[in-house]
């Protein structure tokens, strides 16, 4: 058994550390789901790429560990996902339009701003330029020990803040109005979602990809909402099939050299179609 | 240096003006539907069809490709749909699983086919190859590039559509009921301008990648939403905006930097996506001072 540990002990961090990440996007799906926001999250995980960029040019300035210095790019691309996020409600807000327009015309232009940051990287003189090009797709293979730790760590503090804020997140995805006015800081709160979504999604970056984190959001917590007609049941199934896929898909991907991210979207969205599919035959 | 300009940036400078066009158009239609982000779908979905296309001709065959990517987008759009209407799925939520799936189905396509002799990349493919289009004999028809004929008949194709149905589209978007009374299958006309935008994002697709589709579709009408409350104005307007991006988009990226002596250019579609999402912005700080 202890020999099985040490063979595998690279297969098995990884395994433990993407399933967390699977519970958390899963937990936070649901309230995404259940706000009907859950494209926020699209505009918010496209928004990432040019924090990537910038954050690659500082540490490349600065000279510091070849530019590749993890912290410092996933803390740009929580900034700039932030300021996406902000840019969405702002559109929404205060234009006429609708909130899908804000949606797609943000994630567009921060994208195509991400894109010829990349473009400028790729013509420096730098051997690890080719390295941010899988925060696109994702490698599971490329995660160092640093990344690993970080991805763990903020899997459990997400999920330990999304349990104590549990009533106050629960309470804003049905009725606003009546948190408000028995004087919960709503504000607060809301932007607490935020910013915990915008975490996930760094810190998922590099398992899944940027265009496909998504995926690990929405689809666990609609997949659940077919099964479950109370919140917390919501959210226990999300979590299950969240962490579910993400091991799975690892795994699978581990075994035919595949993108992780695109087997664990797979997956996940396999367990949907299943859940589609029992639910059509109890019916009938 | 001229007979240069002809060769490679006029072609590519026809593709993004002929793209560009029609992205708008049918944008228009679709923020207008408030189905702006059902672009997002369409333009993620169609990679697997590229690539089954390409794997099943064996070569990049563009009747093909474009076929499989046809496929794709509009399977794309039955699921969206059949999630919202039959499953009681939101509409977000339904967009974010179709195109996540689909897109990842054409990756690992892409990934197992990674031997062959095919030469598609997903860089490619998420950033476009505007640069890579070439016309050997400038001006005679034989040797225009494929992109360009396609996508001036696709142009065609949905002028002629917004020319002919510009009533029931109108109507169908923004009085139902009584666009039923007279006798107009809402369905129907939704269908068909779904139809047409998998059409627009599949043939802008090859050149443009899917990023600047999503920019071109949905900034430039946003932009003329903001400034006009006449449906003909807005198409008129979101044209000529998406024109203007795209050509200056196209000059400072590729040509400029060249005429200035700078040994590197920027990607096109990038730069194109930026002055687009720029042009929003500009109309929103003006619409509100």
């Amino acid at each position: 058994m202890a020999d099985f540990f040490a063979q595998h002990y690279n297969m098995i961090v990884i395994l433990l550390s993407t399933t967390m990440l699977g519970i958390s996007a899963g937990l936070m799906g649901c309230f995404l789901v259940l706000r009907k926001e859950a494209l926020i999250a699209d505009a918010v995980s496209h928004a990432t790429l040019p924090g990537i960029g910038i954050g690659f040019l500082i540490a490349y300035t600065l000279e510091y560990d070849d530019g590749r210095f993890i912290p410092l790019l996933l803390s740009c691309a929580a900034l700039t996902a932030f300021l996406g996020a902000k840019s969405v409600q702002y559109i929404t807000n205060h234009t006429k339009l609708h909130p899908d327009t804000a949606i797609a015309s943000t994630m567009s232009f921060f994208y195509g701003v991400g894109l010829i940051l990349l473009n400028i990287i790729q013509n420096l003189e730098t051997g690890n330029k080719a390295g941010l090009n899988s925060f696109l797709l994702g490698q599971v293979s490329g995660l160092t020990r640093i990344d690993l730790i970080m991805l763990f760590t903020v899997s459990v503090l997400s999920i330990l803040l999304i349990y104590i804020n549990y009533k106050t997140f629960r309470l804003l995805c049905f009725d606003k109005t009546y948190a408000q006015l028995i004087g919960m800081k709503t504000k607060i709160t809301e932007r607490l979602m935020l910013l915990l979504m915008i975490l996930i999604v760094c810190v998922g970056l590099k398992t899944v990809g940027l265009i496909l984190i998504v995926a690990l959001l929405i689809t666990p917590a609609v997949t659940a909402r077919l099964w479950c007609n109370t919140t917390e049941a919501m959210l226990v199934t999300a979590a299950c099939l969240g962490a579910l896929s993400c091991a799975i898909g690892v795994y699978l991907s581990s075994l035919y050299t595949l993108p992780t991210g695109a087997v664990i979207v797979m997956t996940s969205f396999s367990l949907f179609c299943l859940s589609l599919i029992i639910r059509k035959l109890k019916h009938v | 240096m001229f007979e240069e300009f002809l060769q490679i940036d006029l072609p590519a400078l026809l593709i993004v003006i002929l793209a560009s066009i029609q992205c708008a158009l049918l944008g228009s239609y679709l923020l207008l539907k408030k189905q702006a982000v059902m672009i997002d779908a369409i333009s993620h979905s169609v990679l697997p069809g590229i690539v089954a296309g390409a794997i099943f001709s064996g070569a990049l065959y563009m009747p093909a490709i474009i076929g499989g990517a046809l496929i794709a987008g509009l399977l794309a759009i039955f699921c969206v749909t059949h999630l919202q209407i039959v499953q009681k799925i939101e509409y977000g939520a339904a967009i974010g699983i179709t195109f996540t799936a689909f897109f990842s189905l054409g990756v690992i396509l892409l990934e197992t086919q990674i031997d062959s002799r095919i030469h598609i990349d997903t860089q490619h493919v998420l950033y476009g190859a505007l640069e890579l289009t070439y016309w050997e004999q400038p001006l005679s028809l034989e040797t225009m590039p494929t992109t360009i004929k396609t996508l001036f008949i696709m142009l065609c194709v949905t002028l002629i559509t917004i020319i002919f149905c510009f009533k029931e589209f109108t109507l169908t978007i923004f009085d139902p009921e009584y666009a039923a009374s007279r006798g107009y299958k809402q369905s129907a006309y939704t269908a068909l301008l779904y139809a047409l935008c998998a059409l627009a994002a599949v043939s802008c697709f090859q050149a443009t990648g899917s990023i600047l589709i999503i920019a071109l579709f949905v900034c430039p009408a946003a932009c003329a939403r903001l400034l006009t409350q006449n449906v003909k104005h807005q198409l008129i307007i979101s044209s000529i905006i998406a024109l203007l991006c795209a050509v200056t988009g196209y000059i400072l990226s590729a040509p400029l930097p060249l005429w200035l002596g700078i040994d590197t250019t920027l990607n096109s579609a990038a730069a194109i996506a930026c002055l687009c999402g720029l042009s929003l912005i500009v109309t929103i700080i003006a619409h509100k001072s």
